[in-house]
């Protein structure tokens, strides 16, 4: 244990991009769980999938254009699919659950095409891995990139923070919110938006695959014990940063691929608040 | 001027109508029942009325100092998702959200109205309880606390007793004749005619024979089994 110890220690204080990634890290899982209990309740889980799906696809156009900013191509392309996707909501031709999968699986193909057409690179399939799991690249961060991540993402805390009580309103009753004078299409703008910046940014650390795992697992756990909106949100928030840092720590002793064990502590801390939950519940009867 | 009219509507769903001609006005302090069959258009008169739902013809005019989004509204029950997790006081506070425009926090004077409403609606011992782990009756009381956050004026209330027991129901009714005696305006949408000519003042009556009058105008409609006092229209088509 003492070694394991150690070990860390010495990757902490001599290997700087091992710092950055617990930066981002911690800083992510906490935007992500954060919007992940109403998009659960908007039974809009897969809009996370989707939308990253998206974001791979504009970030195999942005390698091909060869802009040197990713983010400049990736930023818009999924905060203007989100809005799509979410803001047309109930009245769009084609609805819902539909939608996310076309729109996803659409940019994934082209993504993948464009990626292996135009290879910017020798080793295409590993490129493709390490933007589909984020096997790598949380590891090559840039001080630039944390900044960035950082800034983002203390927006998007402060955002959450100022709109919570409407997203409350919002996510239990739209109906009520909006014959009482809530502008409701508003506030799903830009829950579109924050969404939309949240999975871009998570990206780095979990590949597009896996986001949905992130913005949902802490969420769906909190629930299992929590009752109250405040209670799960919190809750979802300290549970997604601990699952994140445990994960980095895993990966760094074991060599493991960061975001596939970052979910898998999610996914364990699920079952562990599952049963929470049965005993509560069971004790309450 | 009356609080709220409606003048000549025509309602419809992608081009289909499913109500014309329909005209009539609410005063200040009255109790209007709307009474009708299932797919009569009662659920869309509603949202008209709140605003969700554009009408295909006529107007809706608020008066007397009432703006449309001062109309409280208690939906129909099925409408709250199961597994939301939400604590009573959390819900009953969010009828003052339209109030908030873009600030972002409740102010203590509204805290301090959510528990006075709480109290009104006898369910202050279950502010931190869990919404869904309430009985009908108590949910509804919930849902009524946070309408009453969101007016003074006027209630619209969408089949308030639908699937309680009988006790609760009766408990239900008494709760809202409270609160017409205290001064507000009650719309209410029900199935239960029994009901309406004990508590209403005014009764609507669409689908099929179009009625709008006094109560006692019904009952003696009713009796002479003559509904020639049409004042709302016809249905026609």
């Amino acid at each position: 244990m003492a070694e394991v110890f150690d070990k860390l220690v010495y990757y902490f204080q001599n290997v700087p991009t091992v710092r950055y990634a617990f930066i981002v890290g911690i800083f992510i899982a906490l935007c992500a769980s954060l919007l992940g209990v109403t998009l659960v309740l908007k039974r809009f889980s897969f809009i996370g999938d989707g939308l990253s799906h998206v974001a791979f696809g504009a970030m195999a156009v942005a390698a091909v254009v060869g802009v040197t900013d990713n983010m400049l191509i990736v930023m818009p392309v999924t905060v203007i699919s989100a809005v799509l996707l979410l803001a047309t909501g109930k009245n769009a031709k084609i609805r819902g659950d539909a939608s996310v999968a076309m729109i996803s699986v659409g940019a994934l193909a082209i993504g993948y095409l464009l990626m292996n057409k135009f290879p910017t690179t020798n080793n295409v399939s590993g490129d493709v891995c390490s933007t589909l799991f984020g096997s790598t690249s949380i590891l090559s961060l840039t001080p630039t990139d944390v900044l960035i991540t950082v800034s983002l993402s203390v927006a998007v805390v402060i955002a959450f923070i100022l709109f919570y009580n409407k997203l409350f309103a919002v996510t239990f009753d739209e109906n009520f919110a909006r014959a009482t004078g809530t502008k409701a299409g508003l506030y799903n703008l830009i829950i579109a938006i924050i969404i939309a910046v949240i999975i871009v940014l998570a990206m780095n650390v979990v590949g597009s695959l896996l986001i949905s795992a992130l913005v949902i697992f802490p969420a769906l756990s909190a629930m299992r014990v929590f009752k109250s909106f405040k209670s799960v949100t919190i809750c979802a928030a300290c549970l997604s940063v601990f699952c994140a840092s445990l994960g980095i720590i895993i990966s760094i002793i074991d060599g493991t691929p960061v975001g596939s064990t970052i979910v898998a502590v999610d996914i364990a801390a699920f079952f562990v608040f599952w049963i929470i939950g049965l005993v509560k519940g069971g004790i309450r009867r | 001027m009356a609080q709220l009219t409606c003048d000549d509507l025509t309602l419809g769903y992608e081009g289909k109508e499913i109500l014309s001609g329909l005209s009539f006005s609410v005063n200040q302090g009255d109790y209007l029942c709307i009474v009708g069959e299932n797919g009569s258009g009662k659920s869309t008169l509603m949202k008209t009325i709140l605003g969700l739902h554009s009408p295909m013809k006529g107007k809706i005019i608020t008066g007397e100092g009432l703006s449309q989004t001062e109309i409280g509204y208690l939906p129909q029950q099925t409408l709250v998702q199961k597994d939301f997790p939400a604590s009573v006081r959390e819900i009953v506070i969010s009828g003052f959200q339209g109030k908030c425009g873009i600030r972002p926090f409740y102010t203590k004077a509204e805290k301090r109205e959510a528990l006075e409403n709480m109290k009104k609606m006898r369910i202050d011992d279950l502010q931190k309880r869990c919404y869904r782990e309430l009985s009908g009756g108590q949910q509804q009381r919930v849902l009524l606390a946070r309408a009453l956050c969101a007016t003074k004026k006027m209630l619209l209330l969408d089949e308030p007793v639908a699937g309680l027991d009988p006790k609760v129901t009766a408990e239900m009714y008494s709760l809202i004749n409270g609160l017409h005696k205290e001064g507000i305006t009650i719309i209410m949408i029900s199935h239960d005619i029994e009901a309406a000519m004990r508590y209403a003042t005014h009764i609507l009556h669409i689908g099929g024979d179009a009625f709008f009058g006094t109560k006692e105008e019904f009952k003696r409609g009713m009796f002479l089994n003559d509904r020639s006092l049409i004042n709302g229209g016809e249905r026609r088509g």
